[in-house]
């Protein structure tokens, strides 16, 4: 296999952390929404804390995504 | 780009000399990056001079710039507490400034030929440079206020003596990633986001010239993109938010260590 097209896999294989980031966020806004449901007064306050979550667990699929532009751009 | 080309998302990240030249062994070159950083500054400037009348009873100008200041100030307050009061400058101007550079790199100007939205944010250069400074603050005010005792937040209290050998490496990785993982977020979301909508900017096009089902194609791609460009425009929102949330969250790590 030659590095072009090993390249190419590369990025695909790392691309596949932007979709496991997908269900992290889905969870944290999931989570939000279920528990926000049972005590609609308290959810409000935690909205600080619920994007702090969503930031968190994005970072790591924006991670992934800047791992697959460096494996297909800096390489 | 040329249509039916190879499709280039790189080249909208290009930065261009306007005035001068890279070649020329010249320092100072005024770029569409620059340009454009003038053209937010000058944005934002317009926004706060128009909503700062100080009127007794404000218009909807004066309303809108209060509501955003009030906005932040809450979350600071809620962040740091009373003493936050001193950190709101900084907060309020990395918020505004993420908020209108990410916003305006989203406005459709290339409708006009020859023009092109730059988006300042999507360069690590800026939100990197941000990020440092929200760091140099947190580093300052620690060391200010609490001396060599600022060291304490790698150690979590009421941990025993064990745990602590152990976490303190885990809690002193966590603090010097903060800075890169703080400016590399709003950098990537933009990034990540304007080359997406070329892409798909760019099969519209190819579909068409294709013609037959490629039409179908480039209808499907235009809703889309449609669809795309208001996500963006909430994640240019909530980066900003992110960022000044994130922000006044360290400086609250090191106005109180825990």
């Amino acid at each position: 296999m030659d590095l072009a097209s090993a390249k190419v896999i590369g990025a695909g294989l790392a691309a596949i952390g932007v979709g496991t980031a997908a269900i992290g966020v889905g969870y944290v806004f999931g989570s939000f929404v279920n528990s926000s449901l049972r005590n609609p007064a308290a959810a409000d306050s935690q909205q600080g804390r619920l994007f702090i979550g969503f930031a968190a667990a994005e970072l790591l699929g924006l991670m992934a995504f800047a791992v697959a532009m460096i494996i297909l751009y800096a390489i | 780009m040329a249509s039916g080309g190879k499709i280039d998302p790189m080249h909208q990240f290009v930065i261009e000399p306007i005035f001068g030249s890279f070649q020329a062994n010249n320092p100072f070159v005024f770029t569409n990056s620059a340009l454009w950083t003038l053209i937010v500054l000058g944005a934002i400037t317009f926004f706060m001079v128009g909503g700062m009348k100080r009127e007794l009873i404000p218009g909807r100008w004066q309303v809108a710039v209060e509501g955003m200041i009030g906005f932040v100030d809450d979350m600071v307050h809620a962040s740091i507490g009373p003493e936050g009061k001193k950190y709101l400058p900084w907060v309020f101007t990395a918020f505004i400034f993420l908020l209108f550079a990410n916003l305006m790199g989203a406005i459709p100007i290339a409708v006009v030929p020859g023009a092109h939205p730059f988006t300042v944010t999507s360069q690590f250069t800026f939100t990197g440079v941000m990020s440092l400074i929200t760091f140099a603050i947190v580093l300052g005010v620690g060391f200010w206020k609490h001396g060599l005792h600022f060291l304490s937040l790698f150690v979590p209290p009421g941990v025993p003596l064990i745990g602590k050998i152990l976490l303190f490496p885990i809690e002193l990785i966590s603090f010097l990633v903060r800075p890169f993982s703080l400016g590399l977020r709003p950098f990537i979301a933009m990034f990540a986001g304007h080359i997406l909508l070329d892409i798909f900017g760019n099969f519209i096009v190819q579909g068409f010239n294709a013609g037959g089902k490629g039409i179908g194609i480039s209808i499907l791609c235009f809703l889309f993109v449609t669809f795309i460009s208001a996500l963006e425009l909430l994640v240019a929102a909530i980066q900003a938010y992110v960022f000044a949330i994130l922000t006044a969250l360290y400086i609250n790590d090191a106005v109180h260590l825990h």
